[in-house]
């Protein structure tokens, strides 16, 4: 019955033909059902955190205890940490590939892969993405651009070590330092792989929202999720393609010899050919980018964060429209602030105070969300679920977070803490923990969705607390080291008697860090266990009001046994007065007296 | 029961349930994807023309750099890639007739238009391969000073000399065409002449009259013959590494198309679209050529027209 629906349903007449019988290739590997795929990414994304958390806790160890020698760094690291000891070389590739790993791998390709794939069939009733073997080919993409970066970390010279922003001239000469060789090579082409990846997946994402929503499921009455997943895509589409001409260029420059980005040279006292390019420019190329990337990966957290605060507070969210034209506002303002990301470049002070100025008008629209999802929290019946913690926890680091980007947006003042721990305190709070947070809200949350099973609460509220404080244990204290101006990427600072008496909040850090780190475990061991032994979830167990909960928790291609569920509502009719229940499926149709929830 | 409550929203062409945009998914993501696309050249267009404003002073002038046209001796300034541009120009207009037959589902009709388009894509590939190879291989050849400036020979009245004229005479041509020159030949030549002077090419047109220029060979010049990703005898570097780069990456575009052209011209044939009663395939990949056409419009006119 559901293959006939199925044959029903789709629109698409060239893929007509009957599905293969399932086996364990094409359902488990190279499955089209966005559902599975989703759980991919879920699991290829949390390896690669894994390794990115794993790195973090490896460097901080050197930042804590410059001198001492440890014997699981020569362990780990072999000829790179002789006697125990990280080589300053090495150093900068685990800080180079964990920013790589967490921004690209985890928190773009692990948290939108996941639940954009997940949610955007389900919850606009769909019977999966328009086109399951783009959808299948964005997930290979990514594998393969995943295994490269892997791989990357064995090559003889070491993995790249410029930063993950990877600046010429350490990215464009190959001779410039043992990470620039071979490393850097690698990690161009798996980041190339990941851009056709985000790209197939964005496009993707954007059509089937447009063209496959169910009847009645106006835009108007669309899931915050999804129009968090939505713009992100937008974004993505639209960002991506200029960091491939940036990587491009790169690439000329270090194999064809072109000069784009270089000029005027010296090596070992040597002048190289190079003449006229600028590495200025390819930082503008990069942060074109790199700006938008910022909300490819806050976005799509703070959509989930919408949909688990109304859900667990039992309330309709507060100010949908407002919350929808901030996400459009923030979208726009992300691609004219690039350039507060490079304020000492020697740029014109009128240009940095038109990018201050733009800059800080994205504060208008944040605060809209930071304060509509206070408003949405207050008085209500609220469910302190894991997921909710995680969104509460996400509301939290996303204002203290924001808060110094007031200060780093600011030419004036961000000077004078430019390339500081200070500006390593604020994106790791306000994009790297609030984005975390928002992934493991969406993991709690749609667990019973994803496996059928619950995860357990006992295990989620210790994982969330010890996260929680070691998160703001190790970032908190980084505002004091940037202030007073510790300079960030440097190996060692033993070198700079000022800094002497710093030493000690160093330590501290690291200790939260390492404690941060074990905590994961608790997360790694509930999520699967669960997986297999957790307790059967039924089929809404939340009691919320979004579509993918009508679904049968067996999974099933095309999603819904029957007719796709036509819907009467908006997502939010969460307490409404006059209906017998606290909450109202979107599918379910307005009642006899009742009036249509205006927003 | 909730008939008469559906709000204007559910009926409306937002309301779900439909295509909004009357097209559908993969007629989207060929728009979507083109969008990405343009962007990807906005980045290597807006980098060369921030490096040419930068640079502008010896930025070659394009008239004097693309003189070539096959068969003719002789400066035919651009007409050559004004030929190459109005045959783009042209498969644009088969493709929009292959598509118009596509929806009169007249597969004949389609298969020929598909051709002309290939035939049209290929000649401007083959174009842009010849003009490839006489920009590499060089036209009148210049001077390259220590500080890696680039300087024409001129003679007298201001027309830049070839290095075949000035060390051939009269039995000279006006390009040097493969023929290689060595520095000590140049130069002895240029001495002999007092009457020769070096102008640097670009906007800037410095003049150095014969002694000046003397003075300048003396400390440590060479002579630069054709462009490469190292050197660039009509001006500045970045001239020809820009070049090279959005034309290549232009013309790895036009290649995938007629790649493109090639299997559908290939389905046509089979009948594939008649048997799925619509040629949407051939609408999608117009779309696609229609916009590396509209790419070509932007290189063509900041590379060589401004």
């Amino acid at each position: 019955m559901a293959a006939e629906a199925h044959a029903h349903d789709h629109a698409h007449d060239h893929e007509h033909h009957d599905h293969p019988a399932p086996n364990f290739w094409n359902t488990y590997v190279f499955s089209t059902d966005h559902k599975m795929i989703s759980k991919q990414f879920l699991v290829t994304g949390m390896f690669m955190g894994i390794v990115g958390v794993f790195m973090s806790m490896l460097f901080r160890l050197q930042l804590a205890w410059p001198e001492k020698k440890f014997a699981i760094l020569e362990y780990f690291l072999g000829k790179w940490a002789p006697d125990g000891v990280m080589d300053p070389n090495m150093y900068l590739a685990l800080v180079t590939i964990h920013g790589t790993i967490m921004v690209f791998f985890v928190l773009t390709a692990g948290l939108s892969g996941t639940f954009s794939n997940l949610l955007i069939p389900l919850q606009i009733g769909a019977r999966d993405m328009a086109s399951g073997f783009l959808n299948m080919l964005s997930y290979w993409f990514f594998f393969a651009s995943s295994v490269i970066m892997i791989a990357s970390l064995f090559v003889e010279t070491g993995p790249a070590s410029g930063g993950w922003t990877i600046y010429p001239p350490l990215s464009a000469l190959p001779q410039a330092m043992p990470g620039s060789g071979a490393g850097m090579t690698l990690w161009l082409i798996s980041m190339t792989l990941f851009i056709v990846s985000s790209l197939l997946g964005s496009l993707n994402y954007i059509v089937t929202v447009l063209n496959l929503r169910t009847k009645g499921m106006s835009m108007t009455r669309l899931p915050l999720t999804i129009w968090a997943f939505l713009v992100t895509a937008i974004l993505g589409v639209l960002s991506f393609p200029v960091l491939v001409s940036a990587v491009l260029l790169l690439m000329f420059d270090r194999m064809l010899g072109t000069s784009f980005y270089l000029s005027d040279i010296y090596m070992a006292g040597e002048a190289l050919h190079y003449q006229g390019g600028s590495p200025v420019l390819y930082e503008h190329l990069f942060w074109f980018l790199g700006h938008p990337e910022v909300y490819i990966i806050l976005l799509p957290a703070l959509g989930i964060t919408s949909e688990v605060i109304a859900t667990n507070s039992r309330k309709p969210i507060f100010g949908y429209r407002a919350m929808v034209t901030s996400i459009l506002a923030i979208a726009f303002l992300s691609f004219i602030v690039w350039g507060h990301h490079m304020f000492v470049t020697g740029m014109n002070p009128f240009l940095g105070s038109v990018f201050t100025f733009t800059t800080l008008l994205i504060a208008i629209p944040s605060a809209v969300k930071a304060f509509n999802y206070m408003t949405t929290l207050w008085k209500g019946n609220l469910q302190l679920t894991p997921a909710m913690l995680f969104s509460i926890g996400l509301v939290s680091t996303f204002v203290s977070g924001g808060l110094t980007g007031i200060i780093l947006g600011d030419s004036a003042l961000d000077i004078n803490v430019h390339d500081t721990y200070f500006v390593v305190a604020h994106f790791h709070i306000v994009m790297g923990l609030s984005a975390i947070f928002g992934l493991f809200a969406g993991v709690y949350h749609w667990f019973p969705k994803m496996y059928g099973r619950m995860m357990n609460k006992k295990l989620g509220y210790a994982h969330f607390w010890i996260t929680f404080v070691s998160a703001y244990g190790v970032f908190f204290p980084m505002h004091f080291l940037g202030l007073a101006a510790v300079p960030r990427r440097y190996y060692t600072n033993a070198e700079f008697g000022m800094f002497d008496n710093l030493q000690d909040i160093n330590v501290l850090i690291t200790m939260f860090a390492i404690l941060g780190g074990i905590a994961q475990l608790l997360f790694l061991f509930n999520f699967f266990y669960s997986m297999f032994r957790g307790p059967k979830a039924s089929q809404n167990p939340w009691k919320s009001n979004t579509l993918e909960w009508t679904t049968p928790v067996e999974h099933i291609h095309g999603n819904w046994p029957g007719e796709i569920p036509e819907v009467h509502r908006w997502a939010y009719d969460y307490s409404k007065p006059g209906l017998s229940e606290d909450f109202a499926p979107q599918s379910l149709p307005i009642q006899d007296g009742e009036e249509e929830t205006g927003h | 029961m909730s008939a008469q409550h559906a709000p204007a929203a559910t009926t409306s062409r937002w309301g779900g349930g439909n295509e909004p945009m009357r097209a559908e998914y993969g007629k989207l993501m060929m728009w979507f994807f083109l969008i990405s696309d343009a962007l990807t050249f906005s980045g290597f267009l807006t980098a060369y023309g921030f490096m040419r404003f930068k640079f502008e002073q010896s930025w070659p002038v394009a008239e004097a750099v693309f003189t070539h046209f096959p068969g003719v001796e002789g400066d035919q300034p651009l007409l050559y890639v004004a030929l190459m541009t109005f045959i783009l120009i042209m498969s644009s207009v088969t493709m929009v007739l292959a598509v118009n037959a596509g929806h009169e589902k007249k597969q004949g009709a389609v298969a020929w238009w598909m051709l002309a388009t290939i035939i049209g894509g290929a000649i401007f590939l083959g174009s842009q391969a010849w003009e490839w190879y006489h920009f590499i291989q060089g036209d009148k050849g210049a001077i390259e000073l220590a500080d890696t400036r680039i300087l024409k020979v001129a003679d007298s009245d201001g027309h830049v000399l070839s290095f075949s004229q000035m060390v051939h005479g009269e039995a000279g041509h006006a390009s040097n065409h493969d023929e290689e020159f060595n520095q000590s030949d140049v130069f002895a030549a240029f001495k002999a002449n007092p009457n020769w002077k070096l102008i640097e090419p670009g906007k800037a047109g410095t003049v150095y009259e014969h002694a000046e220029a003397m003075a300048l060979l003396g400390q440590g010049a060479g002579i630069v013959q054709g462009a490469n990703m190292h050197r660039n005898e009509y001006g500045h570097k970045l001239f020809a590494n820009f070049f090279f780069f959005i034309t290549g990456f232009h013309g790895f575009h036009v290649f995938s198309g007629v790649v493109f052209n090639f299997i559908l011209f290939y389905n046509v044939l089979l009948g594939t679209y008649e048997r799925r009663d619509h040629y949407g395939m051939v609408e999608k990949i117009g779309l696609y050529w229609h916009f590396v056409d509209l790419v070509w419009v932007f290189v063509f006119t900041f590379f060589y027209l401004v």
